[in-house]
C-alpha cells in the first residue's frame, strides 16, 4: 500500500478494536501501520495507544508487549503517543478500577499523565454516547467550534480538576486539560508535551473524530 | 437537560448478507446492501448502526462477518450486531470482525452465565442485553415476561427481574424490545420503559412501535437514553434528521451534524 503522510503505528498489544482506530487514522491522512513490532513503533513518526475493556486488563497486555517501555522512551524523546479511552488511562497514575470487582486495590498506571480513574457518579453508568466538550485553551487538538459531540463509553475517568486532597496542584505549564461533564467534570483529553489521549473515541466519532485524528497529525 | 445527546439508532435486518426490509435511500445504488445502508445512516446523522442478524444458518455467519468487516472498514460510527450470538467465541469473533458491540438475547436466557463469562473477557461495554418483553396473563411480578426466538416463545420469566439480574452480571446496556408495540408504529411502549427505568442505572435503548416522529420524546421523557428504529427508517417514512428536530424541539440533547454543502 501506498500512502502518503506521517508514519503511525497503532501498537497491537491485543486491545481495542484496532480496525476501527486505522481506519479513522488513514482517512486522517496518516501512513497507518498496526504493529506489535517495538522497533517499529519506536521509529514511527506517531504512536497510537487504543485501549477498551478493564483497565487492569489492558494494563498488563501492554506491559507483556513491552508497552511500558516503548511509551516511556518515546516520551523521552519528545515522540508522540495518542492513548485512546484506556490507552489513554494507563499513562495516568493509576485507576480504582479492578478486575474482580473484589478488592479496593488501586491500579497502577505509567504516571506520565496527571490523575487517578474513579467510577463516574452519574445516574445512568456507564456514560455512552455523545458527548459535548469544553476544548482547554490553547489545545492543539481542538478547535472552539461550538456544539462538538465525541462518542464515549466507559464508567471511569479522572475527575478535573483532581480532588483537592488527592492531589497537589499540577504544576505543568504545557499541560492541557479538554473536560467534560457527565456527574462531575472529567478529563476527555489531554495534552501533555508529545503526550496526548482521550477518554472518547475519535475514530468511533464520526467526522469530529476524523477532524480531530487530522488535528493530531499535524502535530506530528 | 443533560449535555449527553440522546441516541437516534436505525437498526438493520440482515439476512445472507442483505439487507431483508428494502430499503429506499436516494442516491442508493444498492438499497439491499448493508455496508451501504450503514453508510447512509451514518451520513444522515444516525449514532449508531445495529444489525440484526436473521440468517438462521451457520453458513449465513461468515458472510455476516465479511459484511460487519466491510461496515466497520467504512462507518464511522458505533456498531453493534447481534443474531445468533451464543458464545464466547461467537462474541470473539464478531469484535474482531469489527463489531463494537454485541447483543445477547435468547442464549442468554437458556444460559445467564454466558452474560458474565462475556463481561469478564471483554468488559461491560461490549455488552449489550437484549430483552423481547410483553405483557402476559402469567403471573410475572411485573406483568412483563421476557420472549425469546424473535418474540415467539413466552418464558415466563419476569421482564425486569431479567433486566436486573443482566445488570449484575456485567451488561454495559439493555436494548429494549416491546413485542407489544412492534410492528404497530402507534408509539413506544411507554409503561414498559417506564418500568424499565425504574429498575436499572444502565443505558437504555428504546425499540419498537415507533411511527412517526412525536413518537420519539415521549420515549425519552419515560426514561430511554436511546431510541431504536428499524421499518420506518428502512421505507422512508421517516429520516433520522426528522427524528432529531422533534426530539431537539422538545428540549432533548440530540447530536447535530455541521452543515455540509450539498
Amino acid at each position: 500500500m501506498i500512502a502518503a503522510g506521517p508514519p503511525v503505528v497503532v501498537f497491537d498489544y491485543g486491545s481495542g478494536n484496532i480496525r476501527s482506530v486505522a481506519r479513522a487514522l488513514t482517512a486522517a491522512g496518516c501512513a497507518v501501520t498496526v504493529s506489535d513490532d517495538l522497533p517499529t513503533a519506536r521509529s514511527a513518526a506517531g504512536l497510537v495507544v487504543p485501549g477498551v475493556g478493564a483497565f487492569a486488563a489492558c494494563r498488563a497486555a501492554l506491559r507483556e508487549a513491552g508497552g511500558d517501555d516503548l511509551i516511556r522512551e518515546r516520551y523521552a524523546r519528545g515522540a508522540a503517543v495518542l492513548g485512546i479511552c484506556v490507552g489513554m488511562q494507563v499513562m495516568c497514575e493509576g485507576s480504582a478500577e479492578h478486575a474482580d470487582q473484589r478488592d479496593s486495590a488501586d491500579v497502577t498506571g505509567l504516571g506520565l499523565l496527571p490523575g487517578h480513574l474513579v467510577r463516574l457518579t452519574a445516574p445512568i453508568v456507564p456514560h455512552m454516547g455523545w458527548n459535548l466538550i469544553d476544548p482547554a485553551p490553547g489545545s492543539a487538538l481542538f478547535t472552539d467550534e461550538p456544539g462538538q459531540r465525541y462518542y464515549f463509553v466507559h464508567s471511569y475517568a479522572v475527575p478535573w480538576p483532581p480532588p483537592a486532597a488527592a492531589d497537589p496542584p499540577v504544576a505543568d505549564a504545557h499541560l492541557r486539560v479538554t473536560t467534560a461533564d457527565y456527574g462531575g467534570r472529567f478529563i476527555a483529553a489531554i495534552e501533555s508535551g508529545p503526550l496526548a489521549g482521550t477518554q472518547f473515541h475519535p475514530e468511533k466519532s464520526g467526522p469530529a473524530g476524523v477532524a480531530l485524528l487530522r488535528r493530531w497529525r499535524a502535530t506530528l | 437537560m443533560t449535555a449527553l445527546a440522546v441516541r437516534v439508532i436505525a437498526c438493520l435486518d440482515v439476512h445472507d448478507g442483505r439487507v431483508v426490509k428494502g430499503v429506499r435511500f436516494r442516491d442508493l445504488v444498492d438499497a439491499g446492501d448493508p455496508v451501504a445502508s450503514a453508510g447512509a445512516y451514518a451520513t444522515a446523522g444516525a449514532d449508531e448502526v445495529v444489525f440484526l442478524d436473521v440468517s438462521a444458518s451457520r453458513e449465513s455467519r461468515g458472510t455476516l462477518l465479511d459484511t460487519v468487516a466491510a461496515t466497520a472498514a467504512e462507518v464511522g460510527i458505533p456498531l453493534t450486531v447481534g443474531g445468533g450470538v451464543r458464545s464466547v467465541d461467537d462474541v470473539d469473533t464478531l469484535l474482531r470482525a469489527g463489531a463494537d458491540k454485541v447483543s445477547i438475547n435468547t442464549a442468554a436466557m437458556a444460559d445467564p452465565l454466558l452474560l458474565t463469562r462475556v463481561a469478564d473477557r471483554f468488559g461491560c461495554q461490549v455488552l449489550v442485553l437484549s430483552v423481547d418483553a410483553r405483557r402476559c396473563a402469567r403471573a410475572t411480578g411485573s406483568g412483563f415476561e421476557v420472549t425469546t426466538h424473535g418474540g415467539m416463545r413466552g418464558t415466563g420469566v419476569d421482564a425486569l427481574q431479567w433486566i436486573t439480574e443482566g445488570e449484575r452480571r456485567g451488561a454495559g446496556e439493555i436494548l429494549l424490545n416491546s413485542m407489544d408495540a412492534d410492528g404497530t408504529r402507534d408509539g413506544f411502549d411507554l409503561q414498559l420503559i417506564r418500568a424499565a427505568r425504574a429498575v436499572t442505572s444502565l443505558p437504555l435503548i428504546a425499540s419498537g412501535g415507533a411511527g412517526e416522529a412525536g413518537h420519539f420524546p415521549p420515549a425519552v421523557s419515560a426514561g430511554a437514553d436511546a431510541v431504536l428504529a428499524a421499518s420506518v427508517f428502512h421505507f422512508g417514512l421517516l429520516t433520522i434528521p426528522e427524528v432529531k428536530s422533534a426530539l431537539g424541539a422538545a428540549g432533548v440533547s440530540v447530536r447535530v451534524l455541521p452543515a455540509t454543502c450539498h
